[in-house]
């Protein structure tokens, strides 16, 4: 197997999109995003809830897609809760420089989140690693009345 | 029909290491020297504008230019060339027909009979055409094994219908529809036939007048020509009432500063300088796909098809959509935990090209219930030892992923 191939799909990620944590729907919803990528037919319902001190408190998420979306999702998940906005922020900053900027250093931060690196190799796949990302950046800039936003790509392409 | 393979310098490469095997032919197919010759040659003796020259190149690149016309025609059991009408593709071939046929004469009330099973490209525009001209789009729909159910097709075949548009092949389940019947019934009631033959051109024999159809769409790339090039047959009857499409040079008899007058068919529908080069090489593909013989790929194409349909079907955790029989050359398939774009990318690692994704039938997706399946689809130069190693890569991705 092409070693290239074996780094994205090492058995850390495999694991999450297998039995992705986090997945499931939240009580009290104050923010769900439904965002998709019409293309590959990957959709993620994202639920979050901040805290009075604005920290991700809980976040949740149901959907489908490949192993990449899934386990990007589930890793995501992880790393955030609990986090203040600033800090949640620039997470998905660097998450972003992770799958899309050769050579970046990537922060110790993003522990496992690193692994994603390797859709760098497989440019089709990094919209696929960034739908979770996506769907929480929404998740940001929502109100903070509760409602349902959309992430999604803002093209599709047909094959 | 191994030895066709040597026609094509594109099969012999490697690609991530492993041997190419190139199974998305109903994406677009390889291309043999025979074509790119033409191709070439065309270009570094002949190349001029055509229809308009007094000079050497220009008469020479006006008939190769219309002897491809004549060839197409001839390929397709048409009456004469001036039913062929070049286009860039199939895509465009059926925007023609919906904005300017079905400008001229869909009107509020009439209907628009599509199937469940159609391309993007025999859909979208069809919902252009009906949101400008205020008919109604309706669907024939699938059966539980993929073909269409031909009893509903009664209710629906009424004097509203003024158009049935369908696909031949379907790229995504490998149905062969029956186009005979489907245009003698939409006939029966007065309605005009488009049938999308982007998936069988280049795979089976096609006569137009057999078929009974008023229009007929095709792409060069599917069948061995460059991409760029593509045909709308049209039945000369329907292409004299029929206005024009895009205006221009090429397509006009005379021209005042406030008016003009059109050229008859097929220039009317051919404004600007056309793909000439491409006509050339779609002739080329013709010449080259006879020289082998429709029947002969068609049953090479068939078994490949059924040797993957039956071998995908014993792998444990897969299954195949749409009919075992009558099946044109391609099998989409699902894996029940592998997402599709996980497998299509495995696959990629081991050299094999197939396709992931919805092939631009969404809502046929989304009423079976996949956001997307793996699609190998076959030509004449694929072996029964490259399905044999695609069955051998799809259980190692059950292993790997499972």
């Amino acid at each position: 197997m092409n070693t290239e191939f074996e780094d994205l799909y090492q058995q850390v990620i495999l694991d999450h999109s297998k039995r992705p944590r986090n997945f499931g729907t939240l009580e009290g919803v104050q923010i769900q995003v439904d965002g998709d990528n019409p293309s590959c037919g990957d959709e993620i319902h994202l639920q979050v809830r901040f805290g009075a001190d604005g920290r991700v408190e809980d976040l949740r998420f149901t959907g489908q897609g490949c192993a990449i979306s899934q386990a990007s999702a589930s890793m995501m998940t992880l790393k955030l809760k609990g986090k203040p906005r600033e800090e949640a922020r620039a997470m998905l900053d660097a998450f972003t420089q992770v799958v899309t900027a050769s050579g970046y250093e990537a922060p110790k931060m993003l522990g496992d989140l690193r692994l994603l690196s390797g859709v760098q190799k497989f440019p089709q796949r990094v919209k696929c690693a960034m739908l979770a990302w996506r769907a929480f950046e929404q998740a940001l800039e929502a109100p903070p009345e509760p409602g349902i936003a959309a992430a999604g790509e803002s093209a599709t392409h047909c094959g | 029909m191994e030895a066709f393979r040597a026609d094509f310098p594109i099969l012999h490469q490697e690609a991530n290491g492993h041997p190419l095997v190139y199974f998305d032919n109903a994406a677009t197919t390889q291309k043999p020297k025979a074509v790119l010759n033409a191709l070439l040659h065309y270009y570094e003796h002949d190349n001029a504008n055509v229809h308009r020259g007094l000079h050497l190149l220009s008469n020479r690149a006006t008939e190769a230019f219309e002897r491809a016309r004549a060839k197409v025609a001839s390929y397709i059991g048409a009456a004469s060339p001036e039913e062929i009408i070049f286009t860039r593709g199939t895509t465009e071939a059926i925007n023609l027909v919906a904005q300017a046929w079905g400008g001229a004469f869909l009107k509020p009330g009439d209907v628009i009979l599509l199937t469940e099973m159609e391309h993007h490209s025999n859909l979208v525009p069809w919902q252009q055409a009906a949101a400008k001209t205020g008919a109604t789009l309706k669907f024939i729909p699938l059966t539980g094994s993929g073909t269409l159910d031909m009893e509903a097709l009664d209710g629906l075949l009424t004097p509203e219908v003024k158009l049935l548009a369908f696909t031949h092949i379907s790229n995504f389940l490998g149905t062969v529809n029956p186009a005979q019947e489907l245009c003698t019934r939409a006939r029966a009631v007065g309605a005009v036939t488009l049938v999308d033959a982007a998936q069988s051109a280049g795979h089976l024999e096609l006569d137009v007048r057999a078929l009974g159809c008023d229009f007929l769409a095709f792409s060069g790339h599917k069948m061995c020509a460059p991409t760029g090039i593509g045909v709308l047959y049209g039945r000369a009857e329907i292409l004299d009432k029929t206005p024009p499409w895009q205006g221009g040079g090429e397509m006009i008899l005379s021209v005042r500063y406030e008016s003009c007058t059109y050229k008859p068919a097929p220039a009317r529908f051919e404004a600007g300088t056309p793909n000439i080069a491409g006509a050339v090489g779609l002739g080329a593909a013709i010449d080259y796909i006879n020289g082998i013989g429709r029947p002969r790929i068609q049953a090479h194409d068939e078994a490949l098809a059924l040797r993957a349909f039956e071998g995908i079907t014993e792998l444990p955790g897969y299954r195949v959509l749409g009919p075992q029989s009558p099946r044109g050359g391609l099998v989409s398939f699902v894996h029940d935990s592998i997402h599709p774009h996980d497998l299509t990318s495995f696959c990629d690692q081991k050299g094999l090209a197939l396709r992931g994704g919805h092939h631009c039938n969404q809502p046929l997706m989304k009423k079976l219930g996949f956001p997307s399946t793996s699609r190998a689809s076959f030509y004449l130069y694929n072996t029964p030892g490259e399905v044999d190693r695609m069955l051998g890569i799809l259980r190692e991705a059950d292993r790997f992923f499972a």
